[in-house]
């Protein structure tokens, strides 16, 4: 038996070393400088509590994965709810709409969205043309453009966690509901929606998760004006040369996403959530 | 006055063909009924349209005074259990239970008292906290029964309910709903594939086959008296004898085998062409066989021992698989399987009805 163990490691080695040496190595390596550049202590880590610039950013990180959260559950849910009420061959169809912009690289649509955004962009173009408007409307180059193009980013994934919990509740229990004497509202409020809370939950922690570390978005359709924690820590790094202050933020950031996920925990069996 | 009418209803789903056909069928106030037949046989889209969840092609349906052919589901005020019980897995027992109560915007304290009340009726005291999935399928569908009951239906469906428990469990199920069914008074209609189920039960079994309604009737008579070929064939176990009415006198007649004898049977049919249904514990063997009106020379084919009954294989009339059961009864003729033996049948339990 031991050496059938021995074996098995062997086999799995490689990977494991990749992970350690890739991953887990500089991942330790963050965290160090994070309380060691430029002098040892929890300096870089006191800035979360005075640093304006700082807050600011975390602050608008939030709001914004906040609110990309919310609107992409909501027009998440809607879509998934169709795709379950459809026919097969329409669902294959929808399906195949939803995955479509995994297709593109985030880059390409993110510039999309800029020029349909822009001031002589399509939407402007015909807000004016219909005299809804005399000037253009700031669509892009601040935090609407960002989350806009974050949710339109972000739908595919709410969508798709939605949809595999909707497609798993017996379209029995609704009728049932209805035979008992609840009306259509009544039914989808008392039955339909409480059952697709773990969907809820599991697209909106993913939805909120993905969209604190995004980068090539805000940064884009932010247009220098809306930075977001992923950009910042990029600055640091990049321009500013503050490292200690750079790895600070992804560690910070590193521990708001575990710490999302360890709340979950407590609400829900997040490796049911995740394996379905 | 009628709990149920169906007037002249038809359901098409494609336009085409039809689902259930030339449908009139009216259930008395209190009465349990049953809706027999195989799958496909329309006794489902029956229950279905009734309920409301699909509304007929043509014709009419009435509950009580009521046309309710377009009265949505939510509005009919019917009682429904279904075959996989469909609790909300969302709910306690006592809020699936509550849940008819609460959407009619019934008191607090009105719904509390009637809940208990459901439990205890179900047997199922002091399971008001516990979580549906915690529940034995005969303790689910229990509660299904309570919460159909619950708000005091005019009127309660049951399609298949009892298809996913085990026969021990289903048995004294039956004899529960009956039961409840004689203390309630409520009118109960019942959907199931099994006969036996259909027979114990029932005030009245509705027989389907092939969209249309063949033979509604109260057990006993569905047996002893089926009008055509396929409730003779689908209730119980019938020999089927084909051939042609010769003569008639009264209710009986005289036909013509294909084989070429002739048997006197009862007429039931108009056609000429004509079936035989004779049901296997009508034969009769050996001395027995000499008062009866039809008597034919036949040998013992095959013989099975069933403790209460003995199945016999004859050959007579030119073939070899007429099927008799004899019981177990003192006084049994010979038949081992070689033995030729009298075999003989009264002209009113062989019927002649059409195909």
């Amino acid at each position: 038996m031991p050496s059938r163990n021995r074996a098995y490691w062997l086999i799995v080695l490689p990977a494991v070393l990749m992970l350690v040496v890739l991953y887990l190595a500089p991942l330790g390596d963050v965290l160090v400088t994070s309380i060691t550049d430029p002098k040892p202590g929890l300096a870089n880590y006191a800035l979360l509590f005075t640093s304006g610039s700082v807050q600011k950013t975390l602050l608008t990180t939030a709001r914004i994965a906040g609110a990309t959260t919310l609107f992409a559950l909501l027009l998440g849910y809607i879509v998934a709810y169709a795709m379950r009420a459809a026919t097969t061959q329409r669902q294959r169809l929808m399906l195949f709409c939803v995955l479509l912009p995994f297709w593109i690289s985030v880059l390409v649509r993110s510039f999309a969205w800029l020029t349909i955004l822009g001031p002589q962009g399509p939407i402007n173009a015909a807000l004016q043309a219909t005299g809804l408007t005399d000037e253009p409307v700031a669509l892009a180059r601040n935090e609407t453009g960002v989350l806009i193009a974050m949710v339109h980013v972000m739908l595919p994934y709410a969508i798709l966690t939605l949809y595999a919990n909707m497609r798993g509740i017996d379209a029995g229990l609704v009728s049932a509901a209805r035979s008992l004497g609840a009306s259509r509202l009544q039914a989808f409020r008392m039955v339909f929606l409480p059952l697709t809370r773990p969907g809820l939950i599991g697209a909106g922690t993913l939805v909120f998760i993905l969209s604190l570390g995004f980068f090539v978005t805000p940064a884009i359709l932010g247009g220098g004006r809306v930075l977001m924690v992923a950009q910042y820590t990029a600055l640091q790094i990049n321009e500013t040369v503050r490292w200690g202050l750079g790895t600070m933020l992804a560690a910070t950031l590193m521990i708001a996403v575990l710490g999302t996920l360890w709340a979950l925990s407590r609400v829900i069996d997040v490796k049911r959530l995740f394996s379905a | 006055m009628s709990a149920v009418r169906f007037i002249d209803v038809r359901k098409s789903y494609d336009g085409r063909i039809d689902a259930v056909r030339a449908l009139n069928l009216a259930v008395a106030d209190g009465e349990f009924l049953t809706l027999l037949g195989p799958s496909g046989s329309g006794k489902t889209t029956t229950l279905t349209m009734l309920a409301g969840f699909e509304q007929p092609t043509d014709g009419r349906i009435f509950i009580g005074e009521e046309d309710v052919t377009r009265v949505p589901v939510e509005k009919r005020g019917i009682g429904m259990v279904f075959q996989n019980y469909a609790l909300f897995p969302n709910m306690t027992v006592g809020e699936n239970i509550a849940f008819p109560l609460m959407v009619r915007g019934t008191a607090k304290a009105e719904t509390e008292s009637r809940v208990a009340r459901a439990l205890a009726m179900v047997r199922l005291d002091g399971y008001a906290g516990r979580r549906v999935q915690q529940l034995s399928g005969g303790q689910q569908q229990r509660v299904a029964v309570a919460r159909a009951l619950v708000f005091e239906p005019r009127l309660v469906l049951l399609d298949e309910p009892l298809g996913a428990l085990d026969r021990q469990l289903r048995e004294q199920m039956q004899y529960e709903l009956k039961a409840l069914h004689g203390r309630l008074g409520v009118t109960m209609i019942y959907v199931t594939h099994d006969q036996v189920e259909a027979m114990t039960m029932s005030d009245r079994v509705a027989v389907f086959s092939a969209g249309q309604l063949r033979q509604v009737a109260e057990p006993r008579k569905l047996y002893e008296e089926p009008e055509s070929l396929f409730v003779a064939q689908f209730l119980g176990e019938s020999n089927t004898l084909s051939g042609t009415i010769e003569s008639r006198k009264g209710n009986q007649c005289t036909v013509a085998l294909d084989g070429g004898a002739h048997v006197i049977a009862t007429a039931v049919s108009d056609e000429s062409a004509t079936h035989l249904a004779l049901r296997p514990e009508k034969i009769v063997l050996g001395a027995a066989a000499a008062s009866c009106a039809n008597r034919f020379p036949a040998r013992v084919v095959d013989v099975s021992f069933l403790g209460d009954q003995l199945r016999l294989r004859l050959a007579a009339l030119g073939r070899d698989d007429l099927i008799a059961k004899l019981a177990n009864a003192p006084g049994l003729p010979d038949c081992a399987p070689g033995t030729a033996i009298e075999i003989g049948w009264r002209a009113e339990d062989c019927r002649a009805l059409a195909q």
